[in-house]
């Protein structure tokens, strides 16, 4: 770079020469080279500014569009990323404790109209008519050259009607897919599974909700995409529960009655093996409920759950386990159970105007006395007898994990009085349901716990807090055994099972108050087997039942639930891996010979 | 010595770039196949279902009762009964195998009327 000297000596002896001051000139150039320094500075700022300006605008417009791309284009799955599980949206499958399917989905299509867009509507409605029977001609043919432009025709379509509808040719008939709700067993535990039906519907999908049973209660469990379609497993098992529905049904035919309930419970889970309530319905077609008359004439009405009723003597075990465990009573005390007895005006007599006399409290459970019970309620004391029934779970509806299972609330006195007591001594009075019976059954067969029912397969033993000594519970059981020996339920002796169980007979009440039907009973038969080493409980109960063999028509539990009741357990214990115990008979036909 | 230097970096380049390009190609491959893989998986997955569904309505407990009852004749299949429980000792074991016979003798009945007294 050249650079310009400060004093160039030509002006320098110029100025001199002219007498002016050579420094000035010196000065100026001083000056000149400052600005000129300035300038070039300021300049490559500029640049360097620029550059930085240009660099942030591409950097801020390359993330800018980078998000306006990502905004505006539609998202898609990586295609790159191997995920392990892909998510199965499709509800859950249900199956029972040894994994059998209960409820599926199964693929399916629906069938929707354009009308727009059809050629011969005429001809379309006729043929349609042609496939699906049920539908009305003149309505489809005003909806298809109406102004409609979309229109749902049918939710569900078989395979078979699936083609009859292609082969139609109609381009304004349109099929979307669906995933539809299958209960491959039919009726089999219909109460329990409920049903399924569609929610929100679009062409393309459409939500299965649960409406009723399990399907409800675990509705959102069910439909959780986490899931990965993992199965709901239940504590139900399919061949028993199978077997419980048919021997209950033959025991409802022969026995004239209008409804029939069982359930057989493990007493140390709590599981529920089987439970069954008739008349049933098919799941996959659930219908429709009743909207006049009585709830409890549907068959979609689950007797074993929500039907409330008077379950009669079977109670008469807990006030006997009550007195004992008090340390009131014995096995043996003997109580006078003879008449008259009076409670609060009210007379307490006893079947068929029976007089026992005096009888140890065994024989008051075996023989099914109502005084015998009641003298002991009033030893109890209404406080107690409402604790210990409220411990057992008679207060509250059953944990049952089924939506309609908050509907069997029991039905309790509005004031206890001594007679509530004596009459819910022998079960008047208080009216629960058959579950709740097998869940107080469980507490005396299982040496004195509380269980709660449960429908799902659990891992081992749930014993809630105890209610009972074991003692207590041992002599109640051994009660229990006599009433099958010797006592009102002789016919429910099983071979090789050693049954023990209670009948009860109770009179309906009239459903509008106003005393009990003469000719309408409730019969029940709570059972636990096998009794030398408890396993499960059996309730049966028939809804008006009457056995027509004898001279007159009989109505007692001992005559009707508790011959069903033998009955299933010869077929279900089984089934459920009990060997029978072989009483070892003498040999006859050796005598003892010698010569 | 410099041009040379230019000469082998222009080359990796453009090997590199083919390589790249190879690359890119045999992943969008292996993409789709990851795909069509994934379509068969849920083809697979359906199919599945509406065999268990099939499996479990071709062996709804309703059904088999009515096909063990018309083939009565031919299975006698009997709902499962106490008094079929049996226990282990109950269950003859298999006999030995007799011993074979080495040396045979001769025997013959023949006379053995007259032997006797």
């Amino acid at each position: 770079m050249i650079r310009t000297p400060l004093r160039p000596l030509a002006r320098i002896l110029d100025a001199r020469r002219k007498g002016e001051n050579p420094d000035a000139i010196e000065r100026e150039n001083l000056r000149i080279r400052h600005e000129q320094t300035r300038d070039k500075a300021r300049s490559r700022a500029e640049g360097r500014l620029l550059v930085m300006a240009v660099m942030f605008f591409c950097a801020f417009g390359v993330i800018g569009a980078r998000m306006g791309t990502l905004a505006a284009s539609e998202p898609a799955e990586p295609r790159a990323q191997s995920t392990g599980a892909s998510i199965i949206a499709s509800r859950a499958d249900i199956v029972d404790r040894q994994g059998r399917i209960l409820a599926t989905n199964m693929e399916t299509f629906s069938l929707y109209a354009h009308p727009h867009q059809m050629i011969d509507p005429n001809r379309t409605a006729t043929e349609l008519v042609k496939i699906f029977p049920e539908l009305d001609v003149e309505r489809l043919r005003k909806d298809f050259t109406g102004k409609r432009k979309f229109m749902w025709v049918r939710k569900k379509l078989s395979p078979e009607q699936k083609q009859k509808v292609h082969d139609i040719g109609e381009p304004g008939l349109l099929f979307g897919p669906r995933e539809m709700r299958l209960y491959p067993n039919g009726a089999l535990a219909s109460h329990i599974l409920g049903g399924a039906s569609f929610g929100r519907e679009g062409v393309h999908s459409a939500e299965v909700i649960g409406t009723a049973g399990i399907e409800k209660f675990f509705d959102e469990e069910l439909r959780d995409p986490a899931r990965e379609g993992a199965p709901l497993k239940l504590s139900l098992d399919l061949t028993i529960q199978a077997a419980t529905e048919r021997v209950l049904l033959g025991g409802m035919k022969l026995m004239n009655a209008k409804g029939a309930a069982s359930v057989l419970m493990d007493i140390y889970t709590g599981e529920v093996i089987a439970i069954a309530s008739l008349p049933d319905f098919d799941p996959n077609d659930r219908p429709r409920p009743l909207t006049q008359g009585e709830a409890a004439d549907s068959p979609l009405f689950n007797r074993a759950v929500q039907g409330v009723y008077e379950l009669g003597s079977t109670f008469k075990v807990f006030t006997s386990a009550q007195a004992l465990e008090l340390g009131l009573v014995n096995p043996t005390t003997v109580i006078d159970t003879s008449g008259p007895m009076k409670v609060g005006g009210f007379k307490i007599g006893e079947f068929n105007n029976k007089n026992y006399g005096p009888l140890s409290v065994s024989d008051i459970i075996v023989k099914s006395s109502n005084r015998g019970t009641g003298r002991l309620a009033l030893a109890i004391g209404t406080q107690r007898q409402q604790e210990f029934l409220k411990g057992l779970g008679f207060f509250e509806p059953t944990p049952l994990e089924i939506v309609e299972a908050a509907g069997g609330k029991p039905l309790l006195p509005q004031r206890w009085t001594d007679l509530s007591s004596v009459t819910i001594s022998y079960g008047h009075g208080l009216s629960s349901s058959p579950l709740h019976l097998a869940a107080g059954y469980a507490a005396i067969a299982n040496g004195g716990f509380k269980v709660e029912p449960t429908l799902l397969k659990q891992s081992g033993a749930k014993l809630g807090p105890r209610l009972m000594a074991e003692r207590t519970a041992r002599q109640s059981l051994d009660m229990l055994r006599k009433v099958v020996t010797e006592g009102t339920a002789s016919f429910g002796e099983v071979p090789g099972y050693s049954v023990g169980g209670k009948t009860g007979t109770a009179d309906k009440p009239k459903a509008r108050g106003g005393g009990y039907y003469n000719d309408k009973v409730i019969n029940t038969f709570a059972s636990v087997f096998p009794t030398n080493d408890p396993k499960y409980v059996l309730i049966v109960t028939l809804d008006e039942p009457v056995e027509t063999s004898g001279t007159k028509p009989r109505r007692t539990a001992g005559w009707t639930a508790v011959p069903v009741a033998a009955e299933m357990i010869r077929r279900v214990a089984p089934l459920l891996g009990l060997r029978p115990e072989v009483e070892t008979r003498q040999l006859t036909g050796i005598i003892n010979t010698s010569n | 010595m410099r041009s040379l230097l230019y000469v082998l970096t222009f080359l990796t380049v453009i090997a590199a770039a083919f390589w790249a390009y190879h690359e890119n190609y045999k992943t969008q491959a292996a993409l789709g196949d990851a795909q069509s893989v994934r379509g068969e998986i849920a083809d697979a997955r359906a199919r599945l279902a509406v065999l268990r569904a099939e499996w479990a309505y071709l062996n709804r407990p309703d059904r088999l009762r009515d096909l063990a009852e018309v083939n009565f004749e031919r299975l006698e299949l009997m709902p499962l009964e106490p008094d079929q429980f049996g226990r282990v000792d109950q269950i003859a074991y298999p006999q030995p195998p007799e011993l074979p016979i080495t040396d045979p003798v001769e025997i013959s009945s023949a006379g053995a009327q007259e032997q006797e007294p």
